[in-house]
């Protein structure tokens, strides 16, 4: 299959709107490789979506690119922009905003493509002063115009979508396109990547993106055109998880891949999206260093709980619910939780808004900034899976954050942070660990796939719950999901309401959800909402779905259809992978929260909560979760957790997911230690009892 | 302007007026770059305009009078408030500046600038006589323009109608 192809597999996602996880926009969007630079034609054509909120202005750019040839779209508002770009994707090479609107900030639009869409986006104002051109930069603008633009500048601007086009492909073939399944590690060129892809992995989110297939077949002879993966919300779940896994220190690309085990995804996809969630992360925590920060946030429990979400005060959470897509009152909760803060509002829908872009680190950020109601439209649930268990209770996330920086020791901080969950964070994160958890879990049990506990027949919703909650089917059984961080699936699984934690049932953990579970391809039922991007991530989307449900709705409760953990049966099927993929995804959310304290601790927390069968839901966090959670029949306790935002454990876990992946996979590695079964069904997510988990 | 004064010799009279309305008009443009009323950028939307958008500069120039008028009033207002919303007024100077700059208003951009910093100092008074000056640079610029269209309308009526519009420009 062609790398398309894999990559149209990959897109679970409905399709619509979603993000479909990795969708191969092949064709760029309507370049082929004919067009590009190999055509004569080019840059002629380019199609180029321009916004700004002056008439005038907007007329004359519109006059001015029509005079380079260009393809010109205009409008004057942002909302409207995202629109056009979600309604079209791969129907715009490039975008040109400005920076002073007043609906919505350039800045915050920049972001919202950059993760959604990853368009090049030029920034335009006529203020030239270095602060606001810095901030563009820092934001991700491949270029800022100062105005009057003139002509000759934007005879240019097809140049960044020529370089990013080539940078994809480049990573693309690097990775060892999915369709080989395994292209032999490429000759890394950064040279960390050393890994194989797991083709097992692949598998399973192959089947669920078989449906969807977009094939756009990329054309191999451009080296500038590339299937456009999209990352949704169940994909960057699992991107989270893989992260979180390895440690946001050693994620390198071609492990994260291999990691997340989505066919069709190249590690050059991966790492542009690493690059950027790195970016992401960067802000979050306020500091241009590298993400270390977040991970030291994470472990501290409750301060800030995000680390270095703390800093970013209420727009880390929501960036973090965003990722993690908990449900608004997972997110809420953990916000609060994680911030400290008292609940900041239930419904605050962690700016779940962004959940659409996976990476909605920044916007999330921003989002925060408005005050973290942003209420997360489900569509931006994705953001929150990914992996930004903003829901996470801050303990957890710190958990799971911890988790996630040590992904190595992941095993360890599952286990630890079983205590924490905190879960609505947790959740986020999880989401976004989940998948690292699985992830890791799989690996170590070698495994690939989060064998969540093979309980989990159901799905687990990823909502948040997917830490713990993950319903692993079995979770209850394994107690040991305490090991669990409460992998908040946060992400994923958050958006089953953390509070119905107590769904997160040890057996029913709609797994689903959990888009971070790695294996858990759950993500064909996330989709609800772009952020099933991940869907089409084998796994992971269970996290996600929590998120997205929670703004969607769509997995009420744990059944975060697609959200990775969705332990559905078949899934389970797969491999106990999907168990443990939704384990680790569940952990991770609820990882999230333990990671910070260290661990064990916070998957029991979470883990109890969620997991009914005493298994320690991790779902701390799925409390916010928890409406998604009921589903997931978490353990009631769990679900408390949910309920309880202000797990002191676990931090609001905003952290992105890595934090709840890493309690997660910890949790589930414990498992898996102990048995892969039983293992898997501590991560069945039911409730991340990570204490439980017997590794 | 040479009046016309023989009917008889309209066709060469008409051929002149075209020739010296077009002389005209490059001096009367050249005279607004020199003064600063305009810049480079109206060149650039000069060159924008083609055969198949004929119509281009006046268009957007009518525009940009359009939305001008609209903010400069929306302006006068919020600084007459009891309690001035600086941010507001400073992101609607900003707007105007933007505009301004698309369109080659060089004046009424500099002004911009200035009225700006005053806003930033949150200086009522300062913003006042901003205001008051950047309406009359606007004002300037606008008549300016105005005066550039019709000569230019004038040039392709003569060629059009050479008897007709001319004839009765050249009289006016």
């Amino acid at each position: 299959m062609t790398l398309n192809q894999q990559f149209c597999e990959m897109n679970l996602s409905d399709g619509k709107g979603s993000m479909s996880s990795v969708s191969s926009v092949v064709s760029s969007a309507g370049w082929r490789a004919a067009d590009v630079v190999a055509d004569n034609q080019f840059p002629a054509g380019l199609r180029v979506l321009v916004v700004d909120d002056d008439t005038t202005c907007l007329l004359v750019l519109e006059k001015t690119l029509r005079a380079c040839q260009y393809e010109v779209t205009k409008c004057n508002r942002a909302e409207i922009a995202l629109s056009l770009l979600r309604e079209k994707k791969n129907g715009y090479d490039i975008v040109l905003s400005d920076v002073h609107m007043p609906d919505m900030d350039g800045f915050k639009l920049l972001e919202h493509i950059g993760l959604e869409m990853d368009l090049p986006v030029i920034m335009m104002s006529v203020d030239a002063g270095k602060d606001v051109v810095m901030k563009g930069v820092t934001h991700g603008a491949c270029d800022y115009l100062i105005k009057p633009v003139r002509i000759e500048a934007l005879k240019n601007i097809w140049q960044h979508v020529v370089r990013k086009r080539k940078n994809e492909w480049k990573d693309l073939e690097q990775s060892g396109s999915i369709e080989d399944g395994d292209r032999p590690q490429k000759q890394a060129e950064d040279a960390d990547y050393s890994s194989s892809v797991n083709e097992g992995n692949w598998r399973n989110s192959k089947k669920r993106k078989d449906e969807e297939e977009e094939v756009e077949e990329r054309d191999d002879s451009s080296t500038l055109k590339k299937p456009r993966v999209v990352w949704s919300v169940e994909l960057h779940q699992q991107f989270v998880a893989a992260v979180n896994q390895l440690g946001i220190d050693k994620a390198v690309p071609k492990k994260i891949l291999e990691l997340m085990n989505v066919p069709g995804l190249t590690r050059e996809n991966v790492a542009s999206h690493l690059q950027k969630y790195r970016l992401y992360l960067r802000r979050l925590s306020g500091v241009s260093q590298h993400q270390p920060n977040l991970s030291n946030s994470y472990i501290n429990p409750h301060e800030a709980t995000f680390g270095p979400m703390a800093s970013l005060n209420g727009l880390d959470y929501q960036t973090l619910s965003v990722t993690a897509q908990l449900p608004a009152q997972s997110l809420a909760t953990l916000q609060a939780a994680g911030f400290g803060r008292s609940n900041t509002n239930p419904g605050v829908s962690m700016p779940l808004v962004d959940q659409r872009n996976l990476f909605s680190f920044e916007n999330p950020k921003l989002r925060f900034g408005d005050g973290q109601q942003q209420q997360m439209s489900s569509n931006k649930q994705m953001n929150l899976l990914h992996g930004i268990p903003t829901t996470m209770e801050t303990k957890q996330l710190a958990n799971l954050h911890h988790s996630a920086q040590s992904f190595g020791t992941m095993n360890m901080q599952v286990n630890a942070h079983g205590g924490q969950r905190s879960q609505s964070n947790s959740f986020l994160m999880q989401m976004g660990q989940p998948q690292s958890r699985g992830q890791i879990l799989s690996e170590t049990s070698g495994e690939k796939v989060l064998r969540l506990p093979s309980t989990m027949e159901q799905p687990i919703l990823s909502s948040g719950l997917a830490g713990g909650v993950l319903s692993r089917n079995g979770i209850g059984q394994n107690g040991r999901a305490a090991g669990y961080p409460p992998v908040s699936q946060t992400s994923a699984t958050l958006n089953l309401p953390i509070n119905h934690a107590a769904e997160f049932p040890s057996n029913s953990f709609p797994i689903r959800s959990t888009p971070g579970i790695c294996n858990l391809t759950s993500k064909g039922a996330f989709q609800e909402e772009d952020n099933s991007d991940i869907k089409g991530s084998a796994g992971f989307i269970p996290s996600y779905d929590i998120f997205t449900d929670l703004q969607q709705h769509k997995t009420h409760g744990w059944e975060l259809q697609n959200v990775g953990l969705t332990f559905d049966p078949s899934q389970l099927s797969n491999s106990r992978q999907t168990n443990i993929d939704a384990t680790s995804l569940v952990l991770d959310s609820q990882g999230f929260s333990s990671s910070q304290s260290g661990r064990n601790g916070n998957a029991s927390v979470v883990n109890k909560s969620l997991y009914s069968a005493g298994v320690g839901t991790q779902l701390v966090n799925a409390e916010n979760v928890g409406q998604r959670l009921n589903n997931l029949h978490v353990d009631n306790s769990i679900r408390v957790k949910a309920e309880r935002v202000p797990d002191p454990s676990c931090p609001t876990t905003l952290f992105p997911e890595q934090f709840g992946q890493e309690d997660l996979m910890s949790a589930l590695l414990r498992q898996q230690q102990g048995s892969m079964g039983p293992a898997e069904n501590e991560f069945d997510f039911d409730g991340y009892s990570m204490d439980n988990i017997p590794v | 302007m040479r009046p016309v004064s023989e009917k008889g010799a309209k066709e060469k009279a008409t051929m002149d007026a075209v020739a010296q309305l077009q002389r005209q008009l490059v001096d009367y443009t050249a005279s607004l770059f020199h003064e600063g009323y305009l810049d480079d950028q109206f060149n650039q939307l000069r060159q924008l305009q083609d055969e198949s958008n004929p119509d281009f500069v006046v268009e957007v120039v009518t525009l940009y009078f359009e939305d001008s008028e609209r903010l400069l009033n929306e302006l006068t207002k919020a600084l007459q408030q009891q309690s001035i919303d600086f941010k507001k007024v400073d992101a609607q100077v900003h707007q105007f500046k933007g505009s301004s700059s698309s369109i080659g208003a060089q004046r009424v951009q500099k002004v911009c600038i200035a009225f700006r910093n005053c806003c930033e100092e949150q200086n009522i008074e300062g913003c006042n006589i901003f205001l008051q000056q950047v309406k009359h640079e606007y004002t300037l610029v606008k008549s300016k323009l105005e005066t550039l269209f019709k000569l230019d309308q004038q040039i392709l009526a003569a060629r059009v109608d050479p008897g007709s519009h001319v004839i009765r420009f050249l009289q006016a």
